[in-house]
């Protein structure tokens, strides 16, 4: 597959480590996504306190040397409620991502190699037709019929994920089948299913680790936004969004409760954005301009 | 009170909710009210259905009983203003109030009492308390203001009885709307309802007992504790009614412009378990529960601290109460002993479905870890009001442990019942609630009394966790609440504004 990355704009390997370190967007963004990766997996091998474990005669503790983050109103270790939460907000938003790529990026591929026919109409208009609904009334409506669980918050969010992901997939795919190694590839005899994953996919993976990210970090906004309404990950599964819908009636006298889980959300949803615009500006440097 | 003031009254009322957020409440005419109630009723008939919503709006304020439940649990005259008893304790001569009026205009009358008696013990009657009519054997109109009623056998608790919510008096005219048009005969007429989210009542102008001194009354609905602190601080309530959220009472009692009332409630706080099918079918899985559950810590962190223990099905502060919380201590080794005893496979997966009252859903966390301490897996599903009526209560019993305050008044007869949802089945205790029922020596009534709740205890019929503190946060000036609930009530007859 060399032959297609020749025709992309993006500098060499040194190149690019070197644009890399120069971005300061990618270096912080990526940052934090460590941290929030880091503790995630941390927590699978120690946490300071089980989190499952509740110490009512220790609760509402503002954050001292033996709580790092202080307690809730359990007596429950905030810092290991945050880590273990943290593995929570990436299964879904991970897996959710993944719906959408799996589903959104064939569509889109198809809909491009189609260009312009019936089935590019029904497939793009399909698209419109779940892009028009406001995807989290959508998500709690599913959640509502099935039953709230991480597993219903992934597919309700793993929906909303097709669209965007065939739209991006499609009108990268379309820009590219006009060139000329594509028609080379036709030349040579290959057919469009063919083409659109040896050709094109490899073509368009930038725009879609871009968006990855980005949609990446609305996931973990999404479900946290699920479970503070309850219908997310139940207890006693950890989850930021529950955390913070608890600390509510707490919050004019323990600002702990909500501040380190309002914090959590905040920093990485920050970081993967971040990322996703250092990404983006390393990857088509034409881009920045553009941008909004 | 002339038109004129009473149109101003009107206009006070309805902007009374901008006015307040403005702070400019204090230089208002006050005599209307907004109560904060975490749930909503699903109708408005008292006499067919058991929630306790129905009863928390319409209680005393729309309809009233032949008797009548005063704030310390007494039971007073209400429609009836005095009775005779017979001799031999089997004939009840009421004898009614005179002038009352329903609020559609039609006379209040003995044969109404005897339609709403009637209709409450017939065979498909769907009141949800029938046990309170099951000792009467005819009702008689004797003339426009006497009603005599027979019983079958003595009942020392017949005028207790009728003054339940389920027991209020309604009339032939307008029982075909009562569920969405209560026309009773109390001091406030039914204004209207906006679902989700209100009920309003109007002062009744034609009462026949003492007036109202409120012009009207609204319910709100508020079932989100924050939403209801939200609203108790930003003055769109005026009082709140059981508030859910005991970790702000400092605040608010802490605060000028807030009282705080803590007072009793007849609601005994239980973990239920379904006794009807496995795994609480086994005793010693039951045992096992009520010794995995410390009570003090649900108390401290659900309730942050306001609660009395119970260890049985009644109120700890009726002389009547035994106190048993030492059969179910918390003694999580024993717990596990009995687990293993009882050959169940560990861990033991069960489900926990939790109604949205917050004693439920927190306590419910507090207990699962409780019980996953000993092995039991209690994954929590936490459902709406409507949906828990629906499936863990009235119908299909589709539940092993729910959390619930049962909040009437001496309602440890409703365990008898095998199919209430608790499943408990056990014909030696049935026959001592029978006992109980026609006995009318307070004595023996009393050693009864004491053997029916030591018999839940020994069944272990479920994990008795503490009786519910009735916490209200009124304004300031808001005068004449109860502060203690001896029945579901929002008794608005006596509640003034003292500015």
């Amino acid at each position: 597959m060399s032959h297609s990355q020749t025709d992309t704009a993006a500098p060499t390997e040194q190149g690019t480590l070197a644009a890399a370190l120069r971005n300061r967007n990618l270096i912080l963004g990526g940052l934090l996504t460590l941290v929030f990766l880091g503790a995630a997996l941390l927590s699978f091998l120690w946490v300071p306190y089980d989190v499952t474990q509740m110490a009512i005669a220790n609760k509402i503790k503002p954050p001292y040397a033996d709580h790092l983050l202080g307690t809730d109103h359990y007596g429950r270790d905030i810092l290991s409620m945050l880590m273990v939460g943290a593995r929570t907000s990436i299964a879904v938003a991970v897996l959710a991502v993944g719906i959408g790529m799996v589903i959104g990026v064939p569509l889109g591929l198809w809909a491009a190699a189609k260009r312009g026919s019936l089935l590019d109409e029904v497939i793009m208009r399909g698209n419109d037709l779940v892009f028009a609904f406001p995807s989290l009334v959508i998500a709690v409506m599913i959640t509502a019929a099935f039953g709230p669980s991480a597993t219903n918050a992934i597919v309700a969010i793993g929906i909303f994920n097709i669209p965007v992901f065939a739209r991006i997939t499609r009108s990268g795919a379309l820009t590219l089948w006009n060139r000329d190694f594509i028609l080379a590839a036709r030349v040579a005899g290959k057919g469009s299913a063919r083409i659109s994953f040896e050709h094109i996919l490899p073509n368009v993976l930038n725009l879609l680790i871009v968006q990855g990210t980005i949609q990446f970090s609305l996931g973990i906004l999404a479900e946290a936004g699920l479970s503070y309404v309850g219908l997310g990950a139940q207890p006693p599964t950890p989850s930021w969004g529950r955390m913070l819908a608890d600390s509510q009636t707490f919050i004019s006298f323990a600002p702990h409760m909500a501040l380190f889980p309002g914090l959590a959300i905040l920093l990485t949803v920050l970081g993967l954005n971040l990322m996703g615009d250092g990404l983006r500006d390393l990857f088509d440097p034409k881009l920045r301009r553009g941008r909004t | 009170m002339t038109n004129t003031l009473r149109s101003v009254a009107k206009t006070a009322a309805a902007a009374s909710v901008i006015a307040l957020t403005a702070g400019a409440g204090a230089a208002m005419a006050q005599d209307s009210l907004t109560l904060g109630l975490q749930l909503e009723p699903p109708h408005m008939d008292p006499t067919s259905a058991a929630a306790g919503a129905i009863d928390q709006v319409v209680y005393a304020n729309v309809f009233e009983g032949l008797t009548r439940f005063g704030s310390d649990g007494s039971v007073n005259p209400g429609l009836a203003k005095s009775w005779d008893i017979s001799e031999d304790g089997l004939t009840y001569t009421f004898h009614l109030v005179e002038g009352a009026k329903f609020h559609d205009g039609t006379d209040f009358e003995a044969t109404d009492v005897v339609f709403t008696l009637d209709r409450a013990r017939a065979e498909d009657s769907v009141n949800a308390q029938k046990s309170l009519f099951a000792g009467i054997e005819s009702v008689e109109a004797l003339d426009p203001a006497t009603v005599q009623v027979t019983l079958s056998a003595p009942d020392g608790m017949f005028l207790f009885k009728m003054a339940w919510g389920d027991a209020v008096i309604v009339a032939p005219e307008s029982i075909e709307d009562i569920t969405t048009n209560p026309v009773g005969t109390g001091a406030f007429t039914f204004g209207n309802w906006v679902q989700g989210d209100s009920i309003t009542l109007q002062k009744n102008p034609e009462y026949w007992g003492e007036p109202a001194m409120l012009d009207s009354a609204t319910f709100k609905f508020i079932s989100d504790p924050t939403a209801a602190f939200a609203a108790m601080m930003a003055g769109d309530v005026d009082v709140f009614v059981a508030f859910p959220a005991p970790e702000n009472l400092p605040q608010f009692d802490a605060d000028p412009r807030y009282n705080v009332l803590i007072g009793n409630t007849e609601g005994e706080t239980i973990v239920a378990m379904n006794n009807a099918r496995p795994p609480f079918d086994n005793k010693m899985v039951r045992e096992a529960v009520a010794h995995a559950i410390n009570r003090q810590d649900i108390i401290d962190g659900a309730m942050f601290g306001y609660g009395t223990p119970i260890g049985t099905f009644f109120a700890p502060h009726n002389p009547d109460y035994v106190d048993l919380t030492e059969m179910s201590a918390y003694d999580p080794e024993a717990a596990k002993a009995l687990l293993e005893e009882a050959g169940v496979e560990l861990p033991l997966s069960v489900k926990m479905t939790l109604p949205p009252t917050s004693y439920a859903r927190r306590g419910g966390e507090i207990v699962a870890a409780q019980l996953r301490e000993v092995g039991i897996e209690a994954q929590i599903e936490n459902v709406e009001w409507a949906q828990w009526l629906e499936n863990t209560f009235r119908n299909a019993h589709d539940y092993d442990l729910t959390i619930i305050s049962h909040t009437e008044p001496m309602d440890i007869a409703s365990l008898a019942d095998p199919d209430y949802y608790t499943g408990y089945d056990n014909s030696a205790f049935r026959e001592v609630i029978d006992q109980i029922a026609v006995e009318s020596d307070p004595e023996v009534r009393s050693d009864l009394l004491g053997q029916a709740q030591t018999m839940l205890a020994e069944d272990y019929v479920a994990g008795f966790l503490f009786e519910l503190p009735l916490h209200t946060v009124a304004k300031t000036g808001v005068e004449g609440l109860w502060v203690n609930m001896p029945t579901q009530a929002t008794d608005l007859t006596a509640v003034y504004w003292d500015n």
